[in-house]
């Protein structure tokens, strides 16, 4: 390490603390899709083509999760529509 | 009875190839009878790694096909009485491998191997997923960077969902993280994940730790496993994984920059 990297290494941004929590965020999203059953990846993209039918959205805007409540298995959906964007029939 | 080990981790030349070679070995000098097996066909390497290449006639899929028996296709290491390598096929397609195939040359050691030690391909694809579907236990190997980590995680779903032993319902597979080519100077510059980092988000037991080292690049060029290298950090951090595999309580070492003193932090390799 020369004088120069001694300074410089004080004020350098630490990349490793932001690399932990983009690995904390993705890797909870990414097991809550895979503790469901196989199918539900596919039931996300056929409901996204055809909520793209009337609303420009992307994948990351549809949200389905299978949950449990009481006695039920319990499908929920959270879809977030842009604003501004009246429907607009493709 | 015995143990089948998968060596695995999603993610391409993290150090599973180094690991199986080590792990084998360390088993072997503690006196258990190991037998390491190459799934990587078409990318045969252990041989190399293993100081065995020369002596190779038969492979893995030979055995499979039928083509040879498995007491043709083991090499008895060189060194070790009760160290065994199956190389995989350099030339076939990997459709040779079956789940079939695999099950019975699996069972046929057996029964006279105490351990097992698979060395799986990158990926998440057959070969990956033959090489774990029968584990009892795995060690899964991750560098201190995002996308290992990631394709870690995304192999733990497999081995909790898609082995043998949670399509069957059993006791889910002993799962162990072994952190490679950890840089603790550059952890402590925030440049790396550390190993608290790494264990926070994979939640799963810690085996072991092993430094990044010349070491490892000296004994793959001399055909000989690290961790015979004892002079060295990475030789000894796969001796102490070993005993904590076999349940002994071994510290962590190589944990923590060594302390350069000021003069050595200011001109580096001149001082
Ligand atoms: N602790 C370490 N220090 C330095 N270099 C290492 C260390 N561990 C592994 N390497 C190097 O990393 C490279 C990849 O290692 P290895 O072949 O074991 O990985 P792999 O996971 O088996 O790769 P693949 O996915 O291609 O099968 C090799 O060049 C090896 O020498
Ligand atoms: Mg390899």
């Amino acid at each position: 390490m020369s004088l120069l990297d001694l300074f410089r290494s004080r004020n350098k941004t630490n990349t490793a603390a932001i690399a932990k929590e983009r690995l904390q965020i993705l890797v909870s999203h990414e097991r809550s899709t895979r503790s469901g059953p196989d199918f539900l990846p596919e039931l996300k993209q056929e409901l996204l083509a055809v909520i793209r039918k009337y609303y420009p959205i992307e994948l990351d805007q549809v949200k389905v999760q299978l949950g449990k409540q009481d006695d039920c298995s319990l499908l929920e959906l959270d879809i977030v529509l842009p604003v501004n964007v009246k429907a607009d029939v493709a | 009875m015995a143990k089948v080990i998968v060596v695995t981790s999603g993610k391409g030349g993290v150090g599973k190839t180094t690991t199986s070679a080590a792990i084998s070995t360390g088993l072997a000098l503690r006196g258990f009878k190991t037998v390491v097996i190459d799934f990587d066909v078409g990318l045969r390497n252990l041989d190399l790694i293993m100081g065995c290449e020369r002596r190779v006639v038969y492979d893995f899929v030979n055995v499979i096909m039928g083509d040879a028996n498995l007491n043709q296709a083991l090499i008895k290491d060189k060194q070790l009485e009760n160290l065994f390598i199956l190389p995989a096929s350099q030339t076939r397609d990997k459709d040779a491998l079956t789940q079939e195939g695999v099950e019975k040359v699996l069972n046929e050691l057996k029964a006279s191997f105490d351990f097992i030690v698979c060395d799986s391909p990158a990926g998440i694809e057959r070969g990956a997923h033959l090489a774990m579907y029968f584990a009892d236990e795995a060690i899964v190997v991750t560098n201190p960077e995002v996308s290992s980590v990631r394709d870690s995680d995304r192999m733990l779903g497999l081995l909790s969902s898609k082995s043998r032993r949670a399509e069957t319902g059993q006791s889910p597979v002993k799962e162990h993280l072994l952190l490679t080519r950890y840089s603790p100077e550059r952890v402590e510059r925030g440049e790396m994940l550390s190993v608290e980092d790494v264990q926070e988000i994979l939640s799963i037991p810690l085996l072991g730790v092993i430094p990044e080292s010349q070491a490892v690049l000296n004994a793959s060029n001399s055909g000989r496993p690290v961790i015979l290298d004892a002079e060295s950090t990475a030789g000894q951090a796969y001796a102490d994984a070993v005993a904590r595999f076999l349940g002994e309580n071994v510290d962590h070492r190589f944990l923590t920059a060594e302390k350069k003193g000021f003069l050595k932090r200011l001109f580096g390799s001149v001082a």
